[in-house]
């Protein structure tokens, strides 16, 4: 049977501000079916005019009936995200409909399945936000898959879920590309070859492997895995924005 | 009108030849589910394959022999991007098609790398397909779909298979990577099929 995705009108029940260039969105949404972890919602805007422009947004949340979260990282100079991480305020409607994607998901493994294969989440900037849903949802569901995530961003301020990643249970590395903590080990730095070898999961493990961020964040790190023996097959990317050139 | 989001202007980067619910772009953004393969030019080959199981082939040589065209298009993807006047090069299905004998009515595509997306054999053909292995006067970049990818730009750009190694053709239709993964099974950006059902 076909399921129509059709627009609903969502409210925003609260704005959390995770960094000082990102919101989380908490949105009520009357028809919201639940969702897989790595799905994602459009979002569609529309001027007193009629003119309108739609985006796509990650869902951060857990699975939840009547309820989902995203995550919006303000772009300078973007048409959509200050509207939504800036403008928009709790009460106000967003347009929206989704779930979509039936790829980039993660599934807890049922007892049946017995899966006990790692997983490796891979986030530059708001990639994050897909992955933490699947780190999400392996808590909700109280499962012991074994995770890691390594968690690229600018600067210790620019790290989403700061508070939260810590508490869900499994190893987080921070990589800096600006500036690091005081005191940190290492310089500030892209990640490259050494840094995946020393912080990930490796071939030997076959994990399967999640990567999501700007375009050439996803190119170089997918890449570097395949370099490095990872199965191509077993590596599931998404790119966020804006170039590939 | 019945919905208005309060407060939004718009930035309105809009423009008389996008189709609705899309934004312009200069960049060129990515989409693609996994790594980007490395294709060797020595391994590569295109086939098209009958639904009698004929089979045309052709070696990047045999690619590169044939007669050249220049499309300059626009291009539409489903994540809400266009990028209008865009120039490739690349070979007309029409010329690949030439000796090919069919009763087929549908074409699924395959990539190197594993993708795949169907579409009906028309809309490859009558100048509306090339396999493009340059863009903007440069060789295609892999992230792009290099060596060669099809090129269907009246249809949303996830039909323009990347690292496209064959067409299937067949008698009744077969859908796709992302079909099979909720999203429409034509993609008419003017009619913005983006999701099953739409
Ligand atoms: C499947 C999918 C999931 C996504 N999930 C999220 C998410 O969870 N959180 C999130 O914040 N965004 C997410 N995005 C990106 C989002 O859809 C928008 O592209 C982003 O919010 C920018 O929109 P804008 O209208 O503000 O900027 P635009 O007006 O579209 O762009 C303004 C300028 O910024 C550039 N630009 C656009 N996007 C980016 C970017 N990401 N980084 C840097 N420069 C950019 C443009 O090229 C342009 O020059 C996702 C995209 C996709 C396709």
């Amino acid at each position: 049977m076909v399921r129509r995705l059709s627009w609903q009108v969502a409210t925003v029940a609260e704005i959390r501000h995770e960094t000082p260039s990102a919101d989380t969105l908490v949105l009520d949404v009357p028809e919201w079916p639940g969702h897989l972890a790595g799905q994602h919602l459009d979002v569609r805007l529309t001027a007193p005019d009629g003119y309108s422009t739609e985006r796509s947004y990650s869902i951060a949340s857990a699975p939840s009936a009547g309820r989902v979260e995203i995550t919006v990282q303000r772009v300078e100079d973007g048409e959509v995200s200050p509207y939504l991480a800036g403008v928009l305020s709790v009460g106000d409607p967003l347009e929206l409909r989704g779930p979509v994607g039936g790829y980039f998901v993660w599934r807890p493994a049922t007892e049946s399945s017995g899966s006990e294969q790692p997983v490796q989440l891979i986030a530059g900037g708001s990639g994050i936000v897909p992955l933490m849903a699947m780190a999400r949802t392996r808590a909700q569901v109280g499962s012991d898959e074994p995770f890691r995530l390594l968690y690229s961003v600018r600067s210790p301020e620019e790290a989403i879920y700061r508070e939260e990643l810590p508490s869900l249970g499994f190893e987080v590395t921070y990589a800096y590309t600006r500036r690091t903590p005081p005191d940190w080990p290492v310089p500030a730095g892209r990640v490259d070859a050494a840094l995946l070898a020393a912080t990930t999961w490796s071939p030997d493990d076959k994990p399967r492997v999640y990567v999501c961020g700007p375009t050439p964040f996803v190119e170089v790190v997918a890449n570097v895995l395949v370099d490095a023996g990872h199965d191509p097959a077993s590596i599931r990317t998404e790119r966020f924005g804006p170039t590939g050139r | 009108m019945s919905f208005v989001s309060p407060g939004f202007g718009g930035r309105r980067r809009e423009h008389r030849d996008l189709p609705p619910g899309q934004y312009l772009t200069e960049d060129f953004p990515v989409l693609s589910y996994g790594p980007t393969p490395q294709v060797d030019l020595a391994d590569w080959n295109f086939g098209i394959v009958t639904e009698t199981g004929a089979v045309h082939g052709w070696g990047w040589e045999a690619l590169l022999a044939l007669p050249h065209e220049t499309p300059h298009v626009d291009i539409h993807c489903v994540t809400k991007w266009s990028k209008l006047d865009t120039d490739w090069e690349g070979v007309s299905l029409d010329t690949l098609f030439e000796n090919v004998e069919t009763e087929a009515e549908y074409a699924k595509v395959y990539s190197y790398g594993g993708y795949s997306t169907n579409l009906p054999l028309e809309d490859l053909l009558d100048g509306k397909a090339w396999i493009a292995f340059g863009f903007d006067g440069e060789p295609l970049e892999p992230e792009h779909g290099g060596p060669a990818r099809l090129l269907v730009p009246h249809l949303y750009f996830w039909k323009s298979a990347k690292w496209v190694r064959g067409i299937q053709l067949l008698l009744e239709d077969e859908p796709g990577f992302w079909e099979e993964n909720g999203y429409h099974n034509y993609g008419d950006p003017w009619r913005e099929q983006r999701y099953e059902g739409d």
